[in-house]
């Protein structure tokens, strides 16, 4: 066999590598770059001074503080729940498995709007709860603990999802061996099982926080709008939009792209450290890895 | 950081319950596009208030699309008054018992401290010569409006449109419901609101005439510049009012009262007006409509009340399913 | 790929697997007990909720909300569109997943980091700066126009839409699937004789297949329920271009939450049975994949086939 039919088998031709190049770039410029580059010629529309005159606007500054609180809170429940759901389903073998991922994945096909409804029709003053919570004076919708429900529901499924084919891919092997030779429970977690999934519970809290700081149909129904208390970035938006100011909107847009691109930048570092440490591995293990 | 520190401690309160604040604080839930009006008349109003009775007063905004705000207000959100712009809105509120039955007698004007009317926003010199609704209806013309179902743009335009078919010559609400079929025939597309309509047609560069509250005529002109297009007053136009209601339960519970009444009251003042009409609001004071006259045309107008008997009949008639609306698109 | 060691045929019997899960490592009714607990009280108690608020209604009344005109028309259009937009990120997320993971090119981390802006951008936002790109004289709508291609305000709009909101599910679920694919087997079938398409069609897709379909059916989920940034390029004109969640605002607006939350079942369930599914067909590929042949075979019989 010639090195040349290796290559020929092992690399697409070249020019079905340029025309997949060609391809893809394509597909993102379109779909994704010129949206982006879209938001941000709207929002410099005016001018640099401008698009930094509406982001020191107090309402604006709040709802970008307010949006960052409720990603920050979102985290550990998303965090802990992802782990915990993700320890279960992908170490041991029960009954109902494929039913349990279903309503794991179910967050993801509900209607924004509907999300934010059905935390209305539980905590609403008709709600299920509302007299309750009334008698009791807790308010929970058109409330900040409102909006990180919404928040919790819309993101509920990302470090699961993200964590449950790493840890199933990673098998029990290295955990088993640490509990055989005398470790408790805690002492494999931190110890074998964080170090192993650690990045990967990065990447899926990256996600989450971009969808977390991204939300707007759920947080909008249950949020009440009130300006400066809990309007978040993407309310905001709308409402600068609707009041005929589109540079202060596509400027708060662009915060929310800003943000995205910064925990992108994040997630990049991530990876990167988590190949640097593979690529260790493997060059400590050369014989252990088969093909 | 204070900024942080902020959002830490409302959090927390949220988190404790609506706990007592030292300044007497009142919640006016409005409409989306009435920030201008408030963000000028609050203050006006607090300093007013001191003045009167030495009491400082927190006022606090909550805007959105109208329906959906008495909702939020009907579901536990604390507004101590509501500024809306429909008033199907308000009698919303008085089935669910949060507003007294007689809101719109509590009040001058029907409750209404300011009015604006539907208008015809077409391009620079008018190139298409539109004077009238019926010009709009016309083969082959393209009319750009917010969805006539779910918005309160889009329905003021459907019921002026009505009106002024009903009121021609023979009109009945047969030739009515056929002239606004016509009309709707000639609209591409419906925005999801009335920002949206307005980017549409001057952004876009989509349509031949965009029908909209005149107030919004000023605000189009402050984005898109105001040589860009004229507005034309049709023959006869809905005079759409923003009608106001005090929240009885939570000015009760609040001990409120005293306070979201006059600051409603303050709305028919001679500042309040004036604030109004700077915002191309059309003022119930006379004498500020004749000083103001260069915004305000006199326009023949009719009310919902004495064309359809009342916004809540009007709602169920046109916009509810199965309504004139549904019948123009699925056939029935 | 972690290095499977020792252990491995001990785990392949499947006695000793089951008896042993639950002996050997700990907190398994810790985390599941979390886990039912926690997604009792945030998902089923709310969505519950739901149904239980739309039973009030009866199902009878509740099909023939489904099944007016305007709603059936709308399901036709939120399935037509969200099915569409799925299949193109399928086939076009495939290519960028590839090539993010196998070509080297200027730039490529800020295109890679570029893919989850979807989930970061407010979903209006998308759906007004994709009107505006799309309208007649956008930047990109002016060039489409005169082909005779309308985008904005057409129910190709929503598919446009659709597809920007869902964009990083098909590539992301890829991205790592792809990784994992070992040279060394692709290097295997060259050795023997396939074809780089042979190869393609005989050892990477069946590997990668089943991620494609998760990436596919969480696309079109998400596709399914989106509203925020289609009402802005849709037109939503009635029995053409108005989508299910637009019914069910246009219920809100009519006080009608009854009514709204009923449309809202029917999408649930519709979703649910949706998603059952696709979980159950991954399941299936995944072990019949696992089962079957490993890749070693398949690309023996690649280079098989190429020498016939």
């Amino acid at each position: 066999m010639s090195t040349h039919k290796l290559t020929r088998a092992t690399q697409e031709p070249a020019w079905v590598r340029y025309g997949l190049l060609t391809i893809g770039l394509g597909f993102l410029f379109f779909f994704l770059g010129l949206p982006l580059v879209a938001v941000f010629v709207e929002a410099l529309a005016q001018g640099l001074p401008v698009y930094l005159e509406a982001l020191k606007e107090p309402e604006t500054r709040s709802a970008i503080w307010l949006t960052i609180v409720i990603a920050l809170a979102v985290l550990p429940f998303n965090i802990l729940f992802g782990v915990a759901a993700a320890w279960a389903i992908a170490k041991f073998d029960f009954r109902g498995k494929s039913l349990l991922i279903t309503l794991i994945d179910l967050p993801f096909a509900v209607s924004p709007v509907v999300a934010g409804l059905i935390f209305i029709l539980l905590f609403g003053s008709q709600g299920y709860f509302g007299e309750w919570l009334a008698a009791k004076e807790i308010k929970i919708i058109f409330a900040v603990p409102g909006m990180i429900l919404a928040t919790l529901f819309i993101t509920f499924p990302f470090i699961a999802r993200e964590l449950i084919p790493l840890m199933q891919s990673q098998g029990k092997d290295e955990e088993e061996a640490a509990i055989s030779l005398g470790a408790s429970g805690w002492q494999m977690f931190w110890r074998v099982t964080l170090p192993n999934i650690k990045w990967g519970l990065l990447y899926g809290v990256i996600l989450s926080n971009a969808r977390a700081m991204g939300e707007f149909g759920a947080v909008s129904v249950v949020s009440g709008h009130i300006r400066g208390e809990t309007n978040t970035l993407p309310l905001h938006v709308e409402i600068l939009y609707n009041e005929y100011n589109a540079i202060g909107a596509f400027a708060a847009a662009s915060v929310l792209a800003l943000l995205a691109l910064v925990t992108l930048v994040a997630k990049t570092i991530v990876e990167w450290r988590m190949k640097a440490e593979t690529d260790m591995l493997n060059a400590e293990l050369p014989g252990e890895k088969t093909a | 950081m204070t900024q942080f520190r902020k959002s830490i401690a409302t959090l927390l309160l949220g988190l404790v319950a609506g706990a007592a604040l030292a300044d007497t604080t009142l919640l006016n839930a409005s409409y989306d596009v009435a920030r201008d009006v408030y963000k000028d008349y609050n203050p006006m109003f607090q300093k007013h208030w001191k003045a009167k009775t030495g009491e400082s007063l927190e006022l606090k905004q909550s805007h959105g699309g109208s329906t959906k705000q008495v909702r939020a207000v009907a579901d536990g959100l604390e507004a101590d008054v509501v500024t809306m712009n429909q008033a199907n809105d308000i009698e919303f509120l008085a089935d669910k018992g949060l507003v007294a039955k007689d809101w719109a007698k509590k009040f001058p004007n029907n409750a209404s401290p300011y009015t604006s009317t539907m208008v015809f926003i077409v391009r620079k010199g008018n190139p298409k010569g539109f004077k009238d609704w019926n010009d709009l209806a016309a083969p082959g013309v393209q009319i750009i409006i917010p969805h006539p179902k779910n918005t309160g743009n889009g329905r003021n335009t459907y019921l002026s449109a009505w009106a002024w078919a009903l009121k021609q010559p023979g009109g009945s609400d047969k030739s009515a419901q056929e002239f606004v079929g016509k009309l709707l025939k000639n609209a591409p597309l419906f925005a999801a609101g009335g920002r949206d309509a307005t980017t549409t047609f001057m952004q876009r560069g989509l349509g031949d005439v965009l029908i909209t509250f005149e107030s919004e005529a000023e605000m189009i002109a402050k984005e898109f510049g105001k040589g860009n297009f004229e507005v034309i007053h049709p023959s006869l136009t809905m005079q759409t009012e923003f009608p106001v209601a005090i929240i009885e339960k939570v000015v009760d519970k609040k001990g409120t009262r005293k306070q979201a009444t006059a600051y409603l009251e303050y709305l028919w003042s001679k500042e309040g007006q004036e604030n109004a009409a700077q915002n191309y609001l059309r003022p119930r004071d006379p004498e500020l409509l004749k000083k103001y006259a260069h915004f305000f045309p006199p326009v023949k107008t009719f009310t919902v009340d004495e064309v359809f008997g009342g916004a809540n009949k009007a709602f169920a008639t046109h916009f509810k399913d199965g309504g004139s609306f549904d019948q123009i698109y699925v056939a029935k | 790929m972690r290095p499977l060691g020792a252990f491995v045929p001990l785990r392949h019997s499947a006695y000793s697997m089951s008896a042993k899960n639950h002996r050997v490592l700990p907190g398994f009714g810790l985390a599941l007990g979390y886990t039912l607990v926690y997604l009792s009280l945030l998902i089923l108690l709310p969505l519950g909720g739901m149904v239980l608020k739309a039973s009030e209604l009866g199902f009878g009344q509740i099909i023939d909300i489904a099944l007016g005109e305007r709603s059936l028309a709308a399901f036709r259009v939120t399935f037509g569109a969200s099915l569409l937009a799925a299949l193109i990120n399928a086939f076009f997320g495939l290519i960028v997943a590839w090539v993010l993971v196998r070509y080297p090119f200027p730039g490529k981390r800020f295109v890679d980091a570029l893919v989850d802006l979807p989930f970061a951008l407010p979903t209006a936002v998308a759906g007004i700066t994709l009107a505006t790109l799309y309208a007649g004289n956008g930047w990109l709508g002016s060039h489409l126009e005169p082909l005779g291609i309308k985008v904005a305000y057409t129910p190709l709009g929503i598919v446009f839409a659709l597809t920007f909101i869902t964009l990083p599910f098909v590539v992301r679920t890829l991205q790592p699937v792809i990784e994992d694919i070992e040279t060394e087997v692709e290097e295997a079938a060259a050795t023997l004789g396939a074809s780089r398409w042979q190869t393609f069609v005989k050892v990477i897709f069946p590997a990668i297949g089943p991620a494609l379909l998760t990436g596919f059916a969480l696309a079109f989920a998400r596709a399914l329920g989106e509203f925020g940034s289609v009402i802005f390029i849709a037109g939503n004109l009635p029995l053409v271009s108005e989508i299910v969640p637009l019914l069910i605002i246009s219920k809100l607006e009519q006080y009608d939450v009854l009514g709204a939350t009923a449309l809202a079942v029917v999408m649930l369930a519709i979703s649910f049975v949706l998603l059952l599914a696709i979980n159950a067909l991954q399941w299936w590929a995944a072990n019949r994949h696992k089962n079957a042949e490993p890749l070693e075979v398949a690309a023996g019989k690649a280079g098989k086939e190429a020498e016939a």
